[in-house]
């Protein structure tokens, strides 16, 4: 026979316990998660407003000649990774951590964002340069912090390539691991030339439509004070504003990644419960059988 | 032909303002710019200050931080991290704000210099904030 009704009873409990834990956790984690995915898309319209801005700019300005797009031989690399605080929360962290432990131990340096990558890279003695706190809804002050040290990293020719690896959000379902190359900023990152040339042809078509206001929107800005010193300022706020996009995607998919590992928690346990419940109800029918047989037999042999 | 001018003030967190106004005047890293519709198109910066909108004949204010501005002759588009209307300040919040970055940058040499920079900053955006609310008031 099994384990005794008791043990069984214990054992239902405790997973009733759990239950509710990871309930209340994934509830949590769906309600972050909303929040994150609001904050990312929040940030949509100013960063069109920054590619609008930016792709001006460089109809004026050299963009090319600037340090912060200099391709030179790459030597050192600086891997920024933004990974969790927490665990639980599926694979997302090793899926993560497997890609940063990829990369060449000699000629890597690395700056962690999240706890969980920075004890990653210390177990592994891997060459961490920085560790920044990343509250759980990242302000652009937060993130700044990140950003403004590899940028004075990479100008100080102390690496010759910053990438920041993190989780890229897709869906609820799915996030995946991305590396993406922050400095130098390549030319082609920059939103540019396609879309005058695609607004051209429409243009074309119609050219009837294009009124007297919106041709001369067309018209070249006047820089105040000068194309470079927007330049100077706009790129590194471009740089910013990239680092702070990517640890709004890395947190909406640390929650949704969270969220689903939770409720498979939940769904697991409370089949668990089920094949318990059964278990104990058969044990339970079963004392209660012998119970009745051996009375029975007494009564008869009294008989 | 048009009178008026879009405006739009845009951070990283909302869509601050989008409306058409009169005239706005801008906190430029240069001074203050005052534009009128038909303006002609300017690329610049503003430095944390204030923003004045006229519209239907009301003036409003808002405080902004840095960031940059776009104007086009019936548009001007304000980029910046900070964006906040004169009657949603909240004046004891922005005091304490004050306050706190204050005593930070009191016992300056224990923070490293992001930390200053972070606080000054608050500091600027807190006061901007406060002339403001007390102009106003």
């Amino acid at each position: 026979m099994a384990a005794n009704t008791r043990d069984i009873r214990r054992r239902i409990k405790s997973i009733k316990n759990t239950a509710q834990i990871t309930k209340a956790m994934q509830m949590v984690a769906s309600s972050k998660m909303r929040k994150a995915q609001g904050a990312a898309l929040a940030g949509r319209p100013y960063a069109e407003q920054l590619n609008k801005v930016l792709v001006d700019v460089q109809r004026h300005a050299d963009v090319t000649l600037h340090p912060l797009l200099e391709v030179r031989p790459m030597r050192r690399e600086l891997v920024v990774v933004l990974s969790t605080d927490k665990g639980l929360c599926g694979a997302l962290n090793t899926n993560l951590l497997r890609e940063a432990t990829a990369y060449d131990a000699q000629r890597t340096y690395f700056v962690s964002a999240g706890r969980k990558g920075q004890q990653h890279l210390a177990r592994l003695k891997r060459r961490l340069l920085a560790d920044f706190p990343l509250p759980d809804a990242p302000a652009l002050r937060d993130t700044r912090v990140i950003s403004k040290f590899c940028i004075e990293q990479f100008l100080s020719g102390k690496v010759d390539k910053v990438t920041v690896l993190y989780t890229q959000f897709i869906n609820t379902l799915i996030q995946k691991p991305v590396a993406r190359t922050l400095l130098p900023i390549s030319p082609f990152d920059l939103p540019s030339a396609p879309k005058p040339g695609e607004a051209a042809q429409p243009g074309e078509a119609q050219p009837a439509k294009e009124t007297a206001a919106e041709a001369l929107d067309h018209n070249d800005y006047l820089y105040e004070p000068g194309p470079m010193q927007v330049l100077n300022r706009i790129l590194p706020h471009y740089l910013h504003f990239e680092v702070y996009q990517m640890a709004l995607d890395a947190r909406a998919s640390e929650h949704s990644a969270r969220m689903v590992a939770m409720k498979s928690a939940s769904d697991n346990a409370q089949q668990l419960i089920k094949d318990l419940t059964l278990e104990y109800n058969k044990v339970r029918q079963a004392g209660i059988t012998t119970e009745l047989l051996e009375i029975s037999t007494a009564q008869i042999a009294l008989g | 032909m048009a009178n008026t001018l879009r405006l739009e003030i845009v951070t990283p967190l909302e869509e601050a303002y989008s409306e058409d106004v009169q005239m706005v005047v801008l906190p430029g890293v240069e001074g203050e710019m005052g534009i009128y519709p038909m303006h002609i198109p300017v690329m610049t910066e503003i430095k944390p200050g204030e923003l004045k909108i006229l519209k239907d004949g009301i003036e409003s204010d808002f405080a902004v931080g840095e960031g940059f501005v776009e104007i086009t002759q019936t548009k001007v588009t304000v980029l910046t991290d900070l964006a906040i209307g004169v009657e949603a300040i909240d004046e004891k919040a922005v005091e304490r704000a004050i306050e706190r970055a204050q005593s930070a940058l009191r016992n300056a040499e224990a923070l490293k210099a992001e930390e200053i920079a972070a606080a000054e900053a608050t500091l600027q955006r807190s006061f901007v904030q406060l002339r403001l609310k007390r102009k106003t008031k």
